[in-house]
């Protein structure tokens, strides 16, 4: 799932940012336990990813050595080392939704949103991504958005889906 | 057909996170009588019977008498919610819908075992169960559920709310404490075992959601009451999670021992459209899959152990006419393929094997001597895999060989040089 984004996509890292990441991080120091949590609210505040500056940033604040964020960071799914799109689609293309027809799913999402599984929009407004089992099996073909279950997709719904998505970021005031 | 509903019991019928619409429903009086007598509690839990339902059945009873005898200045108690098991949603349900169960059910174990801090270890993938424990975690401590003076006892123990980050293998006890630790979720070596040493080294108590939530009606029932229901080896109610080519998907509470037939015809409606029912993927993706000529296995371990079947956290996934197995094969040997965490050399390395192997067979390359191989890899990991993800990862091609052999021996070019 680790393609590389294209440069231009690339969200800034802003000084800003990284004082956000650094007092999230800092709110830990010593504490080797809590990675795993800062790396969940970092990941938030830093485009939906953990590039190298931002995990030295964690580094630095919670004493943390680079190396061992990077073997948790790479370890969970949830973590990437890129940044994503604002929003994220996980397809789960485990067996109880493979049986159900996830790989058409996926073709409508890749088709939909003119991308491939694993890359992002080139406005930076999603990113898809297959997934093992998101225990959705008694609505599946599922996929979660960000925090939200969508079931018993169809290709017709996969379409409106992805209109629905992008009119509401439109009204939130665009990607 | 009626379910027989214990840790489902008021389920859907009150606000979940209300401890008081719970415990106007019956809830937290399990608690009341364990905190009357808190040694009696392990011993209660032996008698019941009870074991583990993550999928390992372990007796929970004896699990909670190695945390209990440990002596430490410091034990815990960690509830498994991480559940990853393809085709199992059942712990979702329990927490979605009676968060509070799972609350009093911890804290007996606790008070069992004399923990004083417990965990729940949440999957990523359930952010909005997340919102719903959080919420029931707030109301039991405002209500003396949790806290430093439990309902006026003295007794101390409180539940923090950890989210996990994806990895399948973090279902594993010892994984799973490794990532509450902050590190990669990687198995340990056991033993130690967790009972004696867990978390940061200390005694600890970890068991599935559903196990825990089955704590507070055998404190307020007791264990004659509990072992009246399911089978003499597995005694109380099981969760069953339905999925696949089965019209009416989702999680439904029967007594340990109801026929598969019963779960799939009457409780599942049978397969959508008319189809016919093929195959049945038992216990989740790591579990065997049997025939629709097996039917009529009760769903107990020992009688699914006989007959080829897998109990695990009481999965079944339909499969109708129109699947492939050796598609279906691939698509959970890939599923295996990623999730190892590639610690030992037998799980990262076979895995991608038996993957190279099962899609021979499905493009119809495969030659003399790959069926033999493809056994052969997949019996050495059941016994030389450090945890139950690689033991268990050949489960499913093992038991197509057994159960389909004419999915792999029909395949082109094996066929053509064999025959």
């Amino acid at each position: 799932m680790e393609k590389a984004v294209h440069e231009g996509l690339r969200p800034r890292i802003t000084e800003d940012v990284l004082k956000r990441v650094a007092e999230i991080a800092g709110r830990w120091r010593g504490r080797p336990d809590m990675l795993i949590p800062v790396l969940h609210e970092v990941q938030e505040v830093a485009g939906n990813g953990i590039p190298k500056e931002v995990a030295k940033a964690v580094s630095e604040a919670m004493g943390v050595p680079l190396a061992q964020i990077y073997s948790v960071q790479t370890f969970y799914s949830f973590f990437s080392k890129e940044p994503r799109g604002k929003i994220l689609i996980r397809l789960c293309k485990t067996a109880p939704c493979h049986i159900k027809g996830t790989k058409r799913i996926l073709e409508a999402f890749e088709q939909a949103l003119g991308i491939e599984a694993g890359e992002t929009t080139a406005d930076g407004l999603f990113t898809l991504e297959t997934c093992e089992c998101i225990g959705a099996c008694d609505v599946s073909p599922a996929a979660l958005i960000d925090d939200t279950v969508y079931g018993h997709l169809t290709e017709e719904k996969v379409v409106e889906l992805v209109q629905t998505l992008r009119q509401r970021e439109q009204l939130n005031g665009g990607a | 057909m009626e379910e027989t509903r214990v840790v489902l019991h008021k389920a859907g019928e009150i606000q979940p996170t209300s401890s008081r619409e719970y415990e106007a429903a019956g809830g937290y009086a399990g608690l009341r009588k364990a905190l009357a007598d808190p040694d009696q509690i392990v011993d209660m839990i032996k008698a019941s019977g009870l074991r583990g339902r993550g999928g390992a059945g372990f007796p929970t009873g004896l699990k909670m008498s190695f945390t209990k005898g440990a002596s430490a200045d410091k034990k815990y108690v960690v509830c498994n919610a991480d559940e990853g098991e393809p085709g199992t949603n059942k712990d979702r349900v329990i927490m979605e819908e009676v968060p509070h169960r799972l609350i009093e059910g911890m804290v007996i174990a606790a008070l069992g075992v004399g923990a004083d801090q417990g965990y729940i270890y949440l999957r990523a993938e359930y952010p909005y169960v997340r919102t719903i424990l959080e919420k029931a975690l707030a109301d039991a401590r405002a209500n003396g559920f949790l806290g430093r003076d439990i309902l006026g006892s003295g007794f101390a123990f409180d539940i923090q709310l950890f989210i996990g980050a994806g990895a399948y293998v973090c279902g594993e006890e010892t994984a799973l404490l490794d990532s509450l630790e902050g590190k990669r979720g990687e198995p340990r070596v056991k033993p130690p075992y967790p009972g004696v040493a867990g978390l940061w080294g200390k005694p600890t108590l970890v068991n599935n959601v559903e196990t825990l939530s089955n704590l507070p009606a055998i404190m307020e029932h007791g264990p004659e009451w509990f072992k009246s229901m399911g089978t003499e080896k597995f005694p109380g109610t099981k969760l069953f999670t339905l999925s696949g080519n089965v019209v009416n998907r989702g999680v439904y509470e029967f007594p340990v021992g109801i026929t598969i037939r019963e779960l799939f015809e009457v409780v599942g409606g049978g397969c959508p459209n008319g189809k016919r029912l093929y195959a049945i993927q038992t216990g989740g993706a790591s579990g065997n899959i049997i025939p629709a000529s097996l039917l009529d296995t009760p769903m107990d371990p020992e009688s699914c152990a006989a007959a080829g079947a897998t109990f695990g956290a009481g999965d079944l996934m339909f499969m109708d006419e129109n699947c492939c197995l050796l598609d279906v094969l691939e698509n959970l040997t890939e599923f295996f393929v990623k999730e190892s965490c590639g610690k030992c050399c037998a799980c990262r390395e076979g895995n991608p094997q038996l993957l190279h192997l099962v899609q021979k067979f499905r493009h119809g390359t495969a030659q003399r001597g790959d069926l033999d191989l493809l056994v052969e890899l997949g019996s050495a990991m059941t016994i030389g895999c450090l945890c139950g993800l690689g033991q268990a990862a050949p489960n499913p091609i093992l038991s197509v060989v057994r159960f389909f052999p004419q999915v792999f021996t029909t395949s082109d070019a094996y066929a053509k040089e064999v025959s």
